[in-house]
């Protein structure tokens, strides 16, 4: 299990809390996901050997919302 | 090809809101002059792509995952409002859903700000004396024991202590305050702060992410996102409240087959103010005590200090200086010299302030104590045991030392008459009996009494003084601060259990504490205040609020920043369930529409931003005392 932090472009709506973190939570290999609302960060929670950072990263891309970077 | 057409279709934020709304406008005139004429109906159709599109790719990104967001609900009601032949619903909707997104982005990126701010006071860049020359690295590459110096109007990126020059410091980003403090040798130095005047060499000792500086902004990062109950519930409430509607969309649509009716239900059924009622006036709390050197951790903090009713203060550190200082000494068959050599070298390892204040004494009157302590053991609150030169010693309060089977009695008359000047004495054992006695005071801090005013006048019913210190001590300073409540003679438990007792009658009840031997007491009550944390890691753990500074001062600002942010919490909640039942039932008895129902929603979100930006200028209100 790998625990990062990502940090997204800055979130306005709340619904998009929901949205990624309901996303992840049906990705393969993610075991926890938590989009913090006021930073604009995620924390997510994976198996290395199921998925990845850049697949997550696109994964959130697809669904319309940009990455910036990890912390 | 795709890829080409996705570049075309991709045009910057801002471009997108100025088209639209030039082509809304030229839709909403042509509309009034032509009605429904082909020419309008292509407008109209130019402003909806140029609107609809990003939540449109948003919609499409999401089906994929088979996820149901509010863009997806507002795509299917543009289109649905297309088809039914509703071309200016349809623009509309599409329009201020965009104008809305974006002016959101903009209002909430000034409540964080706030904390943005903080964020660009991090040190960019360090000089330190490498290879006998000074060179300029970034702070994180300097090594722990290196020598980085400082001039004038350039900010300190280590932390460390002072090893040569002097020079005033601006310590506003570490302790809240803005005037600044004189560094010179041997005196301790943070990252982040800036040399307003002079030089120094810094001999490093923390670096990057263990220094004071970047643990503060880690914590206002964590408690910014760190949920309130309430919030828990809104978004609880939004969860159940989005699929009722949208039930309700259906069936209301397959009954009355009312197609524009259902399309509206769909438009409202994402309440977003609801959802960022509480997050917004949080985020803009947090951020405004941040620059006041006040952190508090997070919304569930914030509600516990909204109904706050009595506080608990430790004295010593807290309402006195802190710094108890020696001012007798007796002995019984020993130089005053040696006995502080003994008390000095074994309290040396203690970091109990009464220690601190004999070790001083010591270094005061140039006295060398470097004699090899052996076997310490620590009472927490009572006193300590250790063996020098085979010899064992014991140093505390009497009960300590008599527990001991010691014999305390010669110094009864002198313990009776220092306590009743509300002093503190220490004794200094071996087996065989007695052989001195430390008396010790502490002063009062000139702030303690207007800030005790201004608790009660914050509303703050109760206050308590629990001290490990005598009766006599302990009233001494309760009368001169205005305290309710005086226990004494406490060990770290007792605080606790006076904690538990004082919560049954006044049910949310705060310590405040220096956090140097009251972590327990911080931790047990419903809300622990640090005062002059920074120079404190534990301290800094341990509490719910964090008062960088050493003044008391920031305790009211904290607390009346508190409730007012509760204040503003419960204003955007009652604000959003209004709008919320109010747009439920116009759209029911048809007083809404598509546009208007759009309208209404953006607003009150833009409103309840509005709202908690009034908290980034919030000032303690002037009280008369």
């Amino acid at each position: 299990m790998t625990k990062k932090t990502l940090q997204l472009e800055p979130l306005s709506c709340p619904s998009c809390m929901a949205k990624i973190e309901g996303m992840l939570k049906k990705t393969k290999g993610v075991s926890h996901a938590e989009v913090l609302f006021n930073s604009s960060r995620l924390k997510v929670e994976f198996d290395e050997a199921v998925t990845d950072v850049a697949t997550l990263t696109n994964n959130i891309g697809n669904l319309g919302y940009e990455v910036l970077g990890e912390r | 090809m795709h890829e080409k057409v996705r570049s075309m279709l991709r045009i910057n934020n801002n471009m997108r809101i100025i088209t639209a709304s030039i082509a809304v406008v030229i839709s909403f005139i042509l509309y009034k002059i032509l009605a429904y004429h082909a020419v309008t109906i292509v407008m109209m159709i130019i402003t909806i792509l140029l609107s609809a599109l990003p939540a449109v790719r948003k919609a499409v990104g999401a089906l994929r995952y088979r996820i149901i967001g509010i863009d997806l609900l507002v795509t299917v009601a543009v289109i649905g409002a297309v088809v039914i032949g509703e071309y200016w619903e349809a623009a509309a909707v599409s329009y201020l859903f965009l104008l809305g997104g974006f002016l959101e982005i903009r209002t909430l990126e000034k409540t964080r700000a706030s904390i943005k701010t903080l964020l660009n006071l991090a040190p960019i860049s360090a000089r330190v004396q490498r290879d006998g020359q000074s060179i300029i690295v970034s702070p994180e590459e300097v090594r722990i024991e290196e020598l980085v110096i400082v001039k004038q109007g350039e900010r300190i990126a280590v932390d460390g202590t002072v090893i040569d020059g002097s020079a005033s410091v601006d310590e506003a980003t570490i302790t809240g305050e803005s005037l600044p403090v004189e560094k010179s040798f041997g005196m301790s130095v943070y990252s982040g702060t800036v040399v307003s005047s002079g030089y120094i060499v810094i001999k490093t000792e923390r670096i990057g992410k263990d220094t004071t500086f970047s643990r503060i902004l880690n914590l206002v990062e964590e408690a910014q996102d760190s949920k309130a109950k309430t919030q828990k519930f809104m978004e609880k409430f939004a969860s159940f409240y989005t699929p009722i509607i949208l039930a309700l969309a259906v069936i209301v649509g397959l009954i009355s087959q009312d197609i524009r009716l259902a399309l509206t239900f769909l438009v409202i059924s994402c309440p977003g103010a609801l959802v960022i009622s509480v997050p917004v006036s949080i985020v803009a709390g947090i951020g405004n005590g941040a620059h006041h050197g006040v952190l508090i951790k997070g919304g569930e903090v914030m509600e516990k200090i909204g109904t706050l009713k009595a506080i608990a203060f430790d004295k010593t550190g807290t309402l006195t200086e802190g710094t108890p200082s020696v001012v007798g000494i007796k002995t019984f068959g020993y130089e005053e010299h040696d006995l502080l050599v003994i008390a000095a070298a074994g309290e040396s390892l203690s970091e109990h302030p009464l220690a601190q204040a004999i070790v001083e004494e010591a270094s005061k009157r140039n006295i060398v104590f470097d004699k090899k302590v052996s076997d310490m053991d620590f009472a927490m609150g009572k006193g300590i045991a250790f063996t020098i030169d085979d010899e064992r010693y014991w140093i505390g309060n009497q009960a300590f030392v008599s527990h001991q089977q010691i014999d305390t009695d010669v110094l009864k008359a002198y313990i009776n008459e220092e306590e009743s000047k509300g002093r503190t004495v220490v004794i200094v054992a071996v087996k065989n009996g007695v052989i001195g006695a430390i008396s010790l005071a502490d002063t009062i801090r000139d702030t303690t009494k207007n800030t005790i005013s201004l608790l009660k006048a914050a509303g703050i019913r109760h206050i308590a003084m629990l001290t490990g210190d005598n009766k006599q001590a302990a009233e001494t300073i309760a009368a001169l601060a205005g305290i309710d409540e005086v226990r004494y003679s406490m060990l770290p438990d007792d605080k606790v259990k006076a904690i538990r007792q004082i919560r049954e009658t006044y049910k949310t009840v705060a310590m405040v504490g220096d956090g140097v031997n009251d972590a327990p007491s911080l931790a047990s009550a419903d809300l622990g205040f640090a005062i002059g944390a920074a120079r404190s890691d534990v301290a800094m753990e341990t509490a719910d609020v964090v008062l960088l500074g050493d003044s008391l001062t920031a305790l009211p600002f904290a607390i009346h920043l508190g409730k007012a942010t509760v204040r503003n919490m419960k204003q955007n909640i009652i604000f959003a369930l209004l709008v919320v039942t109010l747009l439920l039932a116009g759209v029911l008895f048809h007083v809404v529409d598509l546009s208007i129902g759009m309208l209404v929603h953006e607003l009150s979100v833009l409103l309840v931003v509005f709202n908690a930006m009034r908290l980034l200028r919030f000032k303690t209100p002037k009280i008369k005392v």
